[in-house]
This record gives structure tokens, sequence and C-alpha cells, in this order.
């Protein structure tokens, strides 16, 4: 195993920054009080609370009272399809969900869910081949059923960013409520809920230097919706549980210095990603970028087929000389499927068989693209010469 | 280790085994098929009037247990005659590298078919009767 280590898997988890951790010490011993208790020693823990609500709605241009924490995206995401659905379909206005093929799974499990078992209708939009979704496929879908769109912000395999402004804006002006998925776009994007007239919005902060185990759901004020966990009356008898305030305030101080140095971070990080991509298109050849070009898809982003290679392969030679990536290979999950994005984008199987992903992130050096460069090259020529499938594509081209 | 890889798992995937092709080879087998992210092909060299097999070869697309399968059998094979090379279950394989995680298994089974297939192409070319075989569908 290398000594080095150079971390390339930032959309999976980030660390928490230093900074963040600092913000959060206090609050696991020293003030610890329920923030739901009378006595004055609560009293620093609800306003712990409320000022990491505050430092999360400003980032947004929300309101305070439109930020619900929650204990991850994952339940932000549920909370919003099962908690608008739920009250529509009550309230008589319709029974309708649509969103994309290229959900996280987050979403496409729960729309699963709730056509399975709740007998809600859904429909799952195509995209380009980029992994956008197209608008005139969202005006055909709609009918007068249609009550929520839930298009992610950003895509997490392949970081293509959706027309969320549009989509928005065709939501508020035909009444349909809009949700968007922001796990990873809040982490790398400056977000204006109200300029891109998005209702429900799922956030999580372990993607952005805060703990894992936080999340929060924006909700547009006077949306009405049902309560998802049940018990107490914390968030406004909207959400039950203790807080878990040191995570709360962890994500709080995480957004706010996201936020601070947003702009820097995220050219910096596309400088970086635009050498990786140039790097790898340039020295291994029958490459393929997925997803969109340039500023099309996150800053962080770089996502690639190489015909003839397994990714699973990719990453433990990676992984032997210290790198980390990720794949949407069959091999690396619990099914024999490849990723349903790289499937959705129109990627064969073998292409999508043979995808690696590098998402960068703020503690990337230069130094770190320079090294996946040196070693990425010779690995791929090494798998690929043990390739019964690298035989027949070469075999193929020269006929 | 990722998805709790055993070392010999590692060893055989992180340095394989009688890689490459054989020129002119007695038999030939492929198992597997792209879609599923697996395709595994086997080269034999038989002699054959003892009916052993001198050298073997396998070129294999997939993950990691696809690759240390496909060396481990071609390991265990090289050397014995083409009816104990037959009888090489996808289990021995699979124990041979101590073990694969369940979801992996179907990897060693590729292996026995790839096999099976080679030595039936053997068979055909010099005259012997092939032997039914029953294929996995992935």
């Amino acid at each position: 195993m290398a000594d080095k280590k150079v971390y390339l898997d930032y959309t999976a988890t980030t660390p928490v920054s230093p900074e963040v951790l600092d913000a959060m010490l206090p609050y696991f011993s020293e003030i610890y009080g329920n923030p739901s208790s009378v006595y004055s020693f609560s009293q620093a823990s609800r306003a712990a609370i409320e000022k990491a609500r505050a430092q999360v709605a400003s980032a947004l241009n929300a309101e305070l009272n439109e930020i619900y924490f929650t204990s991850s995206g994952t339940e932000a995401d549920n909370w919003a399809l099962k908690g608008v659905l739920e009250r529509m379909r009550n309230a008589g206005k319709g029974d309708e969900l649509i969103t994309t093929q290229i959900e996280h799974h987050a979403i496409l499990h729960t729309a699963k869910y709730l056509e399975k078992i709740n007998n809600f209708k859904v429909k799952y939009l195509p995209v380009d081949d980029c992994g956008r979704v197209r608008l005139e496929d969202l005006k055909a879908a709609v009918t007068d059923r249609t009550v929520l769109v839930s298009v992610m912000f950003a895509n997490n395999e392949v970081g293509t960013i959706e027309p969320v402004g549009e989509i928005g804006a065709f939501c508020r002006e035909h009444n349909i409520l809009f949700h968007t998925d922001a796990v990873q776009a809040a982490a790398h994007l400056d977000i204006d809920v109200k300029a891109l007239n998005i209702d429900l919005m799922s956030m999580s902060a372990h993607k952005m230097y805060g703990p894992k185990g936080v999340g929060a759901l924006y909700i547009r004020n006077p949306i009405r919706f049902e309560n998802f966990m049940h018990g107490g009356a914390q968030e406004r008898g909207r959400r039950a549980s203790t807080e878990n305030i040191a995570g709360i305030v962890g994500f709080g101080a995480a957004m706010e210095i996201l936020k601070s140095r947003l702009p820097e971070d995220a050219a910096r990080m596309a400088k970086l990603r635009d050498k990786l991509i140039a790097g790898i298109l340039a020295r291994i050849p029958h490459a393929k970028l997925n997803g969109a070009e340039g500023n099309g898809r996150l800053p962080n982003n770089a996502n690639f087929s190489f015909i003839g290679v397994e990714g699973e392969t990719l990453l433990l030679d990676l992984d032997m000389k210290g790198i980390c990536a990720s794949t949407g290979s069959a091999c690396s999950s619990e099914s024999l499927d490849p990723s349903h994005v790289l499937l959705a984008l129109g990627l064969t199987h073998e292409m999508a068989h043979g995808s690696l992903r590098f998402t960068l992130g703020r503690y990337t050096a230069e130094d770190d693209i320079d090294y996946v460069l040196d070693v990425l090259p010779e690995i791929v020529a090494r798998r690929r010469a043990m390739s019964p499938l690298w035989e027949d594509y070469l075999k193929n081209l020269n006929k | 280790m990722a998805l709790n890889y055993s070392d010999k798992v590692m060893d055989h995937f992180a340095n394989p085994r009688n890689v490459g092709e054989i020129e002119n080879p007695d038999g030939v087998g492929e198992a597997g098929n792209p879609k599923c992210g697996d395709i595994m092909k086997i080269y034999l060299k038989v002699n054959d009037e003892t009916k052993i097999i001198e050298d073997v070869k396998f070129k294999t697309f997939g993950c990691a247990s696809a690759i240390a399968s496909s060396s481990m059998a071609t390991e265990l094979i090289k050397g014995r005659t083409i009816q104990e090379a037959w009888d090489l279950t996808n289990s021995a394989v699979a124990e041979a590298l101590d073990g694969l995680p369940p979801i992996k298994m179907h990897c060693s089974v590729l292996a026995e078919e790839a096999i099976h297939e080679a030595l039936n192409d053997y068979r055909a070319k010099h005259g012997m009767d092939i032997i039914p075989v029953e294929h996995h569908e992935e």
C-alpha cells in the first residue's frame, strides 16, 4: 500500500474542516442542554441552533423559518416528496410527481415507494447525452394532476448542472411545486432560492466540510406539507427528534465558510479539473469524458469512461497508489447493472462499466492532479493489455 | 481493503499469473458478456499423447475477483490432464483464493465455464465428444 494519499472523492464526502470542528466541540460536553428544556442552561443550545439556521438561510437568500434541519440529505429528499405528495393528494389537488432518470437513489427509491405502496403516479424524465433535462420534456409530461416536480440541481456522478432556473420559472407559472436535490450543488454553486423559484431544496452538511448526520430541507413559505418524523415539537413542530446541536452548529459554520470562499474556491477547482480532463484525454487513448463540457458541470467533477477496462479494477489499482476515486461500474455495487445515470446518458454497458470519477475539493493541490496524470495512463494500459474486450475493440477499429 | 478481498485475491489481482494469449492454441474458450461487466477468455496448449495441459493463458475484462479467479484457475489446471481440468469446480477456485465475497462468486463460475468451453473446443478439434454444459445466465 502506498504511503501517499490523494483523496479525489469529495463528492462521496468531505473532511470536517478544522474551523467547523472548533465551532462544534463545545456542544458535546459543555453546552449540552436539551433545547426543549425550560431552564436557562438550555438557552445557549437554542441560540446555537438559531444561529446555524440564520447562517444557512442567509447563504441561500431564504427566511429563517423556511429552513428545517434533518438527519441527512436523504431524509430531506424523503420528506420533500412524501410530505408534499401526501398533503396535495389529501387536499384533492393531484397525485402526480415528475422527476428524472438520473436522480440520486434518495429520490428514485422514494419515488418508487410512493408509486408502489401509495399509488402515486410518477414520471421519470430522460436526459440528453450530457445528462441535462430538456424543458420540452417536462412541459410535455405535465398534466392537471401534476403537483410536484423534483429535478436535482447538479448530478452527483457526472456533475451536470440542470436548468434549475428555467424549471423553477415554468413550475411557478403553472402553479406546480418545484423541489431540487442540491446535496452536491450547494457545496459548489451560489444558490438564491428566491431568484430561482425553488419551493423545496435538500442539502447535506458532509458534502461541504461539515459533519455527517446533518442535512436541511428548505421549504418556501407558505407551502403546506405533511410531517415526516413524528414525535416531539422540535423545528416548530415540523420535525420531531432532539436536535443534533453540534451537527447543526457544524452545518451552519460550514455553510458560512463555504459561502465566503465560494467564488475563489470554485475558480481554483475548475482550473484543476480542466487540467485533469485535458491531461487524461491527451495521455490515454480512447478515453471519453462523461457529462457536460466546461461550465455545464460542477467545478470539481471529472468523469471518464475507458473502453476495455472495468471500473473496480481501476479503483483498486489507484488505491494501491494511494488515490481515492469512484466508479459507476456494477462491480462496485450490489447489482449487476452499472450506474443508472451513465445508462440514462446513453452509454453502453461496457462504457458504463469502464467509468471512473474524480471529484476535487478544497484541499486538492495541483500536485495531486499531476500525480494522477502520472500514474493513471500506465494503469489503464496494463489492464487493457489483459482485456479481451479491448482486443475486440481494437480489431473493430481497424476494420 | 475494499470489499474485504482476501490477500490471495489481491495478490492474483495485482500480479496475475498466465496473462496473455497462446499462438495456435489447441483450445480456446470464452465466458461472460460485456453487458454484465465480465468476459473471460482461456487459451490451452495440450499434449496430444498425455492429454496434459502444458500451457494455459487468459485474458479477462472484469473486476478484481474476475481477474484473480482467472489467474488462480489457470494455475490450478496447468500441468493437469484435460479430465482433471474438467473436474475443477468454481468453488475450488474460490477456495484456493481463500474465498470470494458472496456477490463475487459468479466470477469463479465464469472461470469454470471458460475452461469448459476451451476444453470442449479442444475436444471438438480432436475428434472427441463434446461434453454438454449448462451455462449460467448472469
